[in-house]
């Protein structure tokens, strides 16, 4: 074990309202200290609008601005305008929208910026359900995990975020999680040096919606990147795939096993879940090597 | 808020206006429809942002500011997001962040933005919306209606109702004054087609005169990192009764400031166009109370019955929200009777211009006798001859707090 050197600005400062043991709050920390001071941030309802904290306070030290829940991207592409409009073009407008927020209400407008390439940082805090009003099913939430609206499971599959975000060219889309801090910061540090819209969808385990200890966020956070569930990975324009955490070392069964939301599945449905990520997986590598593929090509042509 | 909120001279609405001494040279005629008056109204004003969503009869506003801004007459950030939920989202911050924000709708499009027009004015944004009042689905129609607009008397935005393209030019810019005066956001409705899409002669300013009028806008709270100030954050029920309070109270400043920015108008284009205005109302026994494109057929209608010796006039109400209930019991004291003619329909309520005149003169000493109709729902057209039909049976439309099925 070696202690993580983390250079940080506090750009989020504590007292904020966030549950013990919370992942998107240090998620969050982590974000902001590298955005650094010259940032605006969008924060629709949700766990981090709470998190921010009630009027007068915020735990932010920089502008929030709170839009309704389904026009963050809306919101983020008029202040990114006005900003311009003003020659604040090296301003960072940033993003920080729940699962329910992004995969579901806020899809529409988030599809029309990315398609219009609007220049700001999109971090889509993904906790998998709608964890601020107790835990019900998005559609970010996982095949057979139990929510407040779905307490037998959840019958369908949790949509592919980066994937359909690739599908519209996006200059920068990744995934990150708190459990690998140095990939997260340095996908925060690389999503700032790209103009147009960049997104980074975090994985966020929630204490209290996933059913796990107060201390179990980091550990369910690398068990999810290590069984392969949440691969670590950056598309570049939609096509060029990097993979960051190349080998699965563990079974799903061991990421489910600390999950109350997951206690009630019989092996068959475990077994569902591995078939779901080994497919997952297979077509990912697919992907990564047709990059690669095609990177050669281009190397050998300018050669 | 009397004989000052009132513009008073007969002449008509839309023809020739007297001109300012030395304003001659500062504007030029030019022959425009109701919905290219608004564009060039928006030009003028130099908004730097400024989003759009084509709708049907709104289209022509948003492609003729796409046309000014691809011919370099038009230095504003000019976005097509997918839906007008996502122009007026986008609309709010941007204002928040200090710049000036205009954008244009109709029908479907504005109600689809409700939920976000609560929104702007929540934030205090002076953000300027034209919009082209069309009947509001199902079933599925295009015509002048202005039950979307009226819809959304409760927002908290300004509303103004134009009659002629020369109007609505007018009143966008004058409703950005008074937006940013107040911190308000302003609502310019006119009628679909019948002002959206006719051709005018409309004298349009020059740019040094719009800039004369109209200061940069330069709020003092706003969105930026030297700044560090939030909006939207949770907040506890007291504030958020005062919150409302101080909305409360920039409304009610509008009325008088909407009469000096219209007097400051006057001063540099010789147009003046008042919140009320009073038409051959001396001495007239019946008076038509109407709003938008209708105003314009009444004048016939009330010229040709005062040929024939009937004592009639037109109050028009151009300031819609705030309700200018000072200036509308001034217009109508001593009149005998009203009839009020809706081109909208609240379903349950009635005429919704009946219902808020009725409720502005509850109480006034000699009230007029108040007759509702709901004449030209849906578009139907209601030539003069119509309204002279109207005046001359108004004793057989009930007075009650009904209004009136006539078409």
């Amino acid at each position: 074990m070696r202690k993580l050197e983390v250079v940080e600005e506090a750009m989020f400062c504590s007292g904020h309202a966030a549950c013990p043991g919370c992942i998107e709050a240090l998620s969050v920390r982590h974000v902001l200290a590298t955005l650094g001071p010259d940032t605006v941030a969008v924060v629709p309802p949700s766990c981090m609008a709470i998190i921010a904290g009630p009027q007068p306070f915020s735990s932010l030290r920089i502008p929030v601005y709170q839009p309704t829940l389904e026009s963050s991207a809306a919101a983020a592409s008029g202040i990114r305008r006005a900003l311009d409009a003003q020659g604040k073009r090296d301003t960072q407008v940033v993003v920080f929208a729940g699962d329910g927020g992004t995969y579901d209400i806020g899809f529409q407008c988030l599809s029309s910026a990315v398609e219009r390439n609007e220049n700001f940082l999109y971090v889509c805090l993904d906790n998998e359900g709608y964890m601020n009003t107790g835990a019900q099913k998005s559609s970010s939430t996982p095949r057979f995990a139990s929510t407040g609206s779905t307490p037998a499971g959840k019958l369908s599959r949790k949509k592919n975020l980066t994937e359909i975000m690739a599908a519209h060219e996006i200059p920068y889309a990744a995934t990150a999680t708190a459990g690998f801090l140095p990939d997260l910061v340095r996908k925060v540090q690389k999503a700032k040096t790209i103009r147009g819209t960049r997104l980074l969808t975090l994985l966020i385990p929630c204490i209290d919606g996933w059913g796990l200890t107060d201390d179990g966020g980091l550990g369910v956070a690398r068990l999810a990147v290590e069984s392969g569930v949440f691969p670590l990975y950056e598309v570049e324009d939609g096509h060029r795939y990097t993979l960051n955490h190349a080998r699965r070392t563990r079974r799903v069964a061991e990421y489910l096993a600390p999950q109350r939301r997951y206690r009630h599945l019989k092996q068959p449905e475990i077994d569902t879940l591995q078939a779901d990520v080994d497919a997952g997986w297979e077509r990912l590598m697919q992907r990564v090597a047709a990059s690669e593929a095609q990177a050669g090509m281009t190397r050998a042509a300018v050669a | 808020m009397n004989d000052v909120a009132m513009r008073t001279q007969p002449e008509r609405s839309g023809k020739a206006a007297p001109q300012a001494p030395g304003g001659t040279t500062r504007e030029q005629t030019m022959l425009l429809t109701g919905n290219h008056a608004v564009a060039w109204a928006a030009k003028l004003a130099r908004p730097k942002f400024a989003p759009g969503y084509p709708i049907t009869p709104q289209t022509p506003i948003l492609e003729k500011l796409t046309e000014f801004q691809a011919a370099g007459e038009f230095d504003a950030e000019l976005i097509t997001p997918e839906s007008e939920h996502s122009v007026m989202a986008a609309c709010i911050p941007a204002s928040l962040a200090g710049v000036r924000v205009f954008t244009a709708t109709a029908s479907q499009g504005l109600l689809l933005m409700h939920e976000v027009l609560q929104y702007a004015s929540g934030a205090r944004a002076p953000i300027v919306v034209a919009n082209v009042n069309r009947t509001v689905a199902s079933p599925w129609a295009f015509w002048p209606d202005q039950t979307d607009s009226l819809a959304q008397r409760d927002t908290g935005w300004i509303q103004f109702y134009s009659e002629s393209a020369q109007e609505s030019l007018d009143s966008v810019i004058q409703a950005f004054r008074i937006a940013e005066s107040v911190l308000v956001p302003a609502l310019v409705s006119h009628d679909a087609f019948y002002v959206s899409h006719a051709l005018e002669p409309v004298r349009v300013p020059a740019q040094e005169l719009v800039d004369e009028f109209l200061p940069e806008y330069a709020p003092p709270h706003r969105i930026d990192p030297a700044k560090v100030e939030s909006w939207g954050n949770v907040v506890t029920q007291e504030m958020f009764a005062r919150h409302r309070r101080e909305l409360a109270e920039a409304m009610a400043k509008v009325p008088q400031l909407a009469v000096e920015v219209d007097r400051d108008w006057a001063r540099l284009t010789g147009r003046s166009w008042g919140i009320v205005e009073r038409y051959r109302c001396d001495g007239a026994h019946t008076v038509l109370v109407t709003m938008g494109s209708m105003c314009g057929t009444a004048r016939d209608a009330v010229d040709a019955m005062r040929d024939e010796g009937i004592a009639v006039g037109l109050v028009k109400v151009r300031l819609f929200r705030p309700f200018p209930v000072a200036a509308l019991r001034a217009a109508l004291a001593g009149v005998a009777e009203v009839i009020v003619l809706d081109r909208n329909y609240s379903p349950g309520c009635g005429g919704v211009l009946h219902q808020e005149l009725r409720s502005a003169l509850y109480g006034m000493a000699d009230a007029p006798t108040i007759r509702g109709l709901l004449a030209g729902v849906g578009g139907v057209n209601v030539p003069p001859e119509r309204i002279r039909e109207f005046v001359r049976n108004a004793a057989s439309y009930d007075s009650g707090p009904e209004s009136v099925w006539v078409s």
